[in-house]
C-alpha cells in the first residue's frame, strides 16, 4: 500500500464560494520524493493540511500510511513530520530548545535520532542558543526542518520549503532532501518554482485547486503535444509582439534569453518560413532552434 | 564612474549597523527607462540598499540621488517621486479594486479630476472593470500583482522600486506582469526590480549583483554570462553568490 493516498479530496471555504481543492487524487510511494507544483493559491497548502489531519475535507477520502485522515488522526500525527509554509516554530525559545521541545513531545531525545538531524543540523549548531525569531531565513529554514525530523517520521510534509529562499540555498536544501530519501523517509513537497520539479522522482503539477497531470519528470515534459523551439534576435521585445501577430505561430511565451514558441502547423517548411517573414521585418541576429520542453512550457500548456 | 545626472545614481554608498558592514561602498548609476536587475542572495544587503535608495533609511557614509534628490535631505521629496511594490505588501485586501486606486491616488497627491481618468484607464487597461466594486481579497494572486503594480505607478514616477514582485505567481501570469513592466519602461519610467527567478533576469537591460554587500558584477546578461563563461543566468548567480563569506545571518 502506498504511504499517501488522495482519492477525490475536495474542500472548499466560505461555504463553498471559494473551491480550493476540487477533485485530487494521487499517491506517494514508500521511500518516494514526490513533488506538488503550482502557484500561490493553487490549492497545496490545503491538500498539505488534509494529509496531516490539520483540516477535514468536504469530499472523498485520505489514508496516510494506512490510516484514514478524520478516522485515524491520532496514529498519523505520531509518524509524520510537517514542515508548514509559514515559519512555525517558538520565535522566543532558542534554537536548541525548539529542537528539545519537539523532541520531547514526541516521547524522544535529541540523542535518540541525532543522525537523522546530523548534516543539517551541524550548519546551525554554532547558533544553537539563539532565539529562533533572530534567525535568518535559510537558518529557520534548517531548524524547521531539524524540528520535523527529530521525531524520526515515516512521512515528511514539505509545504513550499525553498519559497523565498535563494538559488544557492535551494540548490543546498534539496541535496538534503534526497540524503533523507536515500534513507528511506517518504516526502511529500511542495514548491511554485518549476525547476525544482525535475529533482522529484514524480510530481503533480495542480492549477485553481485541480492536480493536471502526476507523472515523472521526464512522461510530463515527453508527452508535450507538439514540436516546442527557442528562439532570439536583437531585438527580443519586437520579436515577441512580432511572433504573437504572426499567422505561423500557435504559442510564443518568454523564456530568459529565449522565447519559446510552436508553430500553427509544423511543416518542414514552417521554420524557413519563419525566418523569411522576420527577416522581412528587418530582425537581425536571429536563431531558432528544436529544444526539449521544460516543466514550465508543460504547465502553460496544460493551463491553456 | 557614476554619471550625477542619472535616475538613480549612487556613490560609495554604505551602510553600517555598529560592527556589521550591511551594504559597502556600492557605486552605480540607472538611466531613465532602462529595466535594473538588483540581485544578491538572502543577507547579502539588498533590503537594506533598497531601504536607502526610497529615503527610509539613513545611509552611514557615501552619497546618493533619486530622481535629482539627496537621500540624506531630501527623503520626502523622494518618496513622492518613487513608486514602491513588494510581494507582500502592495494593496489593503479589506478596500475594494477603485478603493485601493483611490486611496493611493489621493496619498500621492492626484486631483480628483485626474485620478477619476486614471482610474478608468488602469480598469480598462486591467481588463478589471467589472471588478471595480470586487474586495481585493477576492482577487486571484496574478491580478492583485497586476493591480498593485499599476497603482505604484499611478502617480507616473520617475522610478519604480519592485521586491520580488512576481514570487508564488503562475507562470503566465508572471509573463503578462513583465509585459507591464516593459509597458512602463517605455514611458521612460526607470525600474529597479528584484527577483528569484533567474529567466527573469534576462529581461533586464542591465544587472547588479550584490554579495557580501558589495558590487561583485554589473553589466547586461549578455556580457555577465560571457564573462563567467555561463550557458544561464542561473550559473552566473550560483557562481557569483557560492564566493560568499558572510552567511545569510
Amino acid at each position: 500500500m502506498a504511504d499517501v493516498i488522495l482519492q477525490n479530496i475536495g474542500k472548499t471555504y466560505n461555504k463553498g464560494a471559494v473551491k480550493a481543492v476540487t477533485d485530487a487524487s494521487f499517491t506517494v510511494e514508500q521511500g518516494e520524493l514526490f513533488g506538488l507544483i503550482g502557484p500561490d493559491g493553487a490549492g497545496k497548502t490545503s491538500i498539505f493540511r488534509i494529509l496531516t489531519t490539520l483540516l477535514l475535507p468536504d469530499a472523498g477520502q485520505a489514508w496516510v500510511l494506512g490510516n484514514d485522515v478524520v478516522k485515524n488522526y491520532k496514529a498519523i500525527r505520531q509518524q509524520v513530520g510537517y514542515m508548514p509554509g509559514r515559519f512555525s516554530l517558538y520565535q522566543d525559545l532558542t534554537v536548541e530548545e525548539n529542537l528539545r521541545f519537539f523532541a520531547t513531545v514526541f516521547n524522544t531525545t535529541i540523542q535518540q535520532n541525532y543522525h537523522l538531524i546530523s548534516d543539517i543540523y551541524v550548519q546551525i549548531e554554532p547558533f544553537k542558543h539563539r532565539r529562533a525569531g533572530n534567525l535568518s531565513g535559510g537558518m529557520k529554514q534548517k531548524l524547521a526542518l531539524c524540528c520535523a525530523l527529530i521525531h524520526k517520521p515515516k512521512v515528511l510534509f514539505l509545504d513550499e520549503p525553498t519559497t523565498g529562499v535563494d538559488t544557492v540555498s535551494r540548490k543546498e536544501f534539496w541535496l538534503m532532501l534526497n540524503n533523507l530519501q536515500q534513507q528511506g523517509i517518504t516526502i511529500l513537497v511542495s514548491t511554485p518554482y518549476m525547476d525544482e520539479a525535475t529533482l522529484c522522482r514524480r510530481i503533480a503539477l495542480i492549477q485553481e485547486g485541480k492536480i493536471l497531470s502526476v507523472e515523472t519528470p521526464q512522461q510530463i515534459t515527453a508527452a508535450f503535444p507538439f514540436a516546442l523551439y527557442a528562439i532570439k534576435a536583437a531585438q527580443m521585445n519586437l520579436l515577441l509582439s512580432h511572433l504573437r501577430q504572426s499567422p505561423l505561430i500557435h504559442t510564443c511565451h518568454t523564456f530568459g534569453e529565449y522565447h519559446h514558441i510552436t508553430f500553427a502547423q509544423n511543416t518542414p517548411h514552417s521554420q524557413s518560413h519563419l525566418l523569411g517573414y522576420l527577416a522581412a521585418l528587418s530582425h537581425t541576429q536571429v536563431e531558432l532552434k528544436p529544444i526539449v520542453p521544460t516543466i514550465e512550457d508543460c504547465f502553460i500548456n496544460l493551463m491553456n | 564612474m557614476s554619471n550625477p545626472q542619472a535616475v538613480i545614481w549612487a556613490d560609495k554608498l554604505s551602510k553600517h549597523f555598529g560592527e556589521f558592514v550591511a551594504v559597502n561602498q556600492i557605486s552605480f548609476s540607472v538611466q531613465k527607462g532602462e529595466i535594473f536587475g538588483f540581485l544578491g542572495a538572502n543577507g547579502a544587503g539588498k533590503t537594506t540598499a533598497m531601504r536607502m535608495l526610497c529615503g527610509l533609511l539613513l545611509p552611514t557614509s557615501g552619497s546618493a540621488a533619486i530622481a535629482g534628490y539627496d537621500v540624506y535631505t531630501q527623503t520626502e521629496q523622494i518618496k513622492q517621486n518613487i513608486g514602491y511594490m513588494s510581494q507582500r505588501f502592495s494593496l489593503y485586501e479589506d478596500l475594494t479594486v477603485a478603493e485601493n486606486i483611490r486611496f493611493f491616488g489621493g496619498i500621492y497627491g492626484l486631483p480628483d479630476k485626474q485620478l477619476k481618468l486614471k482610474t478608468d484607464e488602469l480598469l480598462h487597461t486591467l481588463q478589471l472593470h467589472t471588478e471595480a466594486k470586487t474586495l481585493v481579497s477576492a482577487l486571484p494572486l496574478g491580478w492583485k500583482q497586476k493591480l498593485a503594480f499599476s497603482v505604484a505607478i499611478l502617480h507616473e514616477p520617475a522610478i519604480v522600486f519592485l521586491d520580488e514582485p512576481t514570487g508564488g505567481v503562475d507562470p503566465i501570469t508572471r509573463r503578462q506582469f513583465w509585459d507591464l513592466i516593459y509597458a512602463a519602461a517605455q514611458q521612460g519610467i526607470t525600474l529597479f526590480v528584484t527577483t528569484h527567478y533567474m529567466d527573469e533576469a534576462e529581461y533586464c537591460n542591465r544587472i547588479c549583483m550584490l554579495v557580501d554587500g558589495e558590487i561583485k558584477a554589473l553589466d547586461t546578461p549578455a556580457n555577465l554570462k560571457k564573462q563567467h563563461q555561463a550557458q544561464t543566468m542561473d550559473d552566473v548567480f550560483y557562481h557569483l553568490a557560492r564566493t560568499a563569506k558572510r552567511t545569510a545571518d
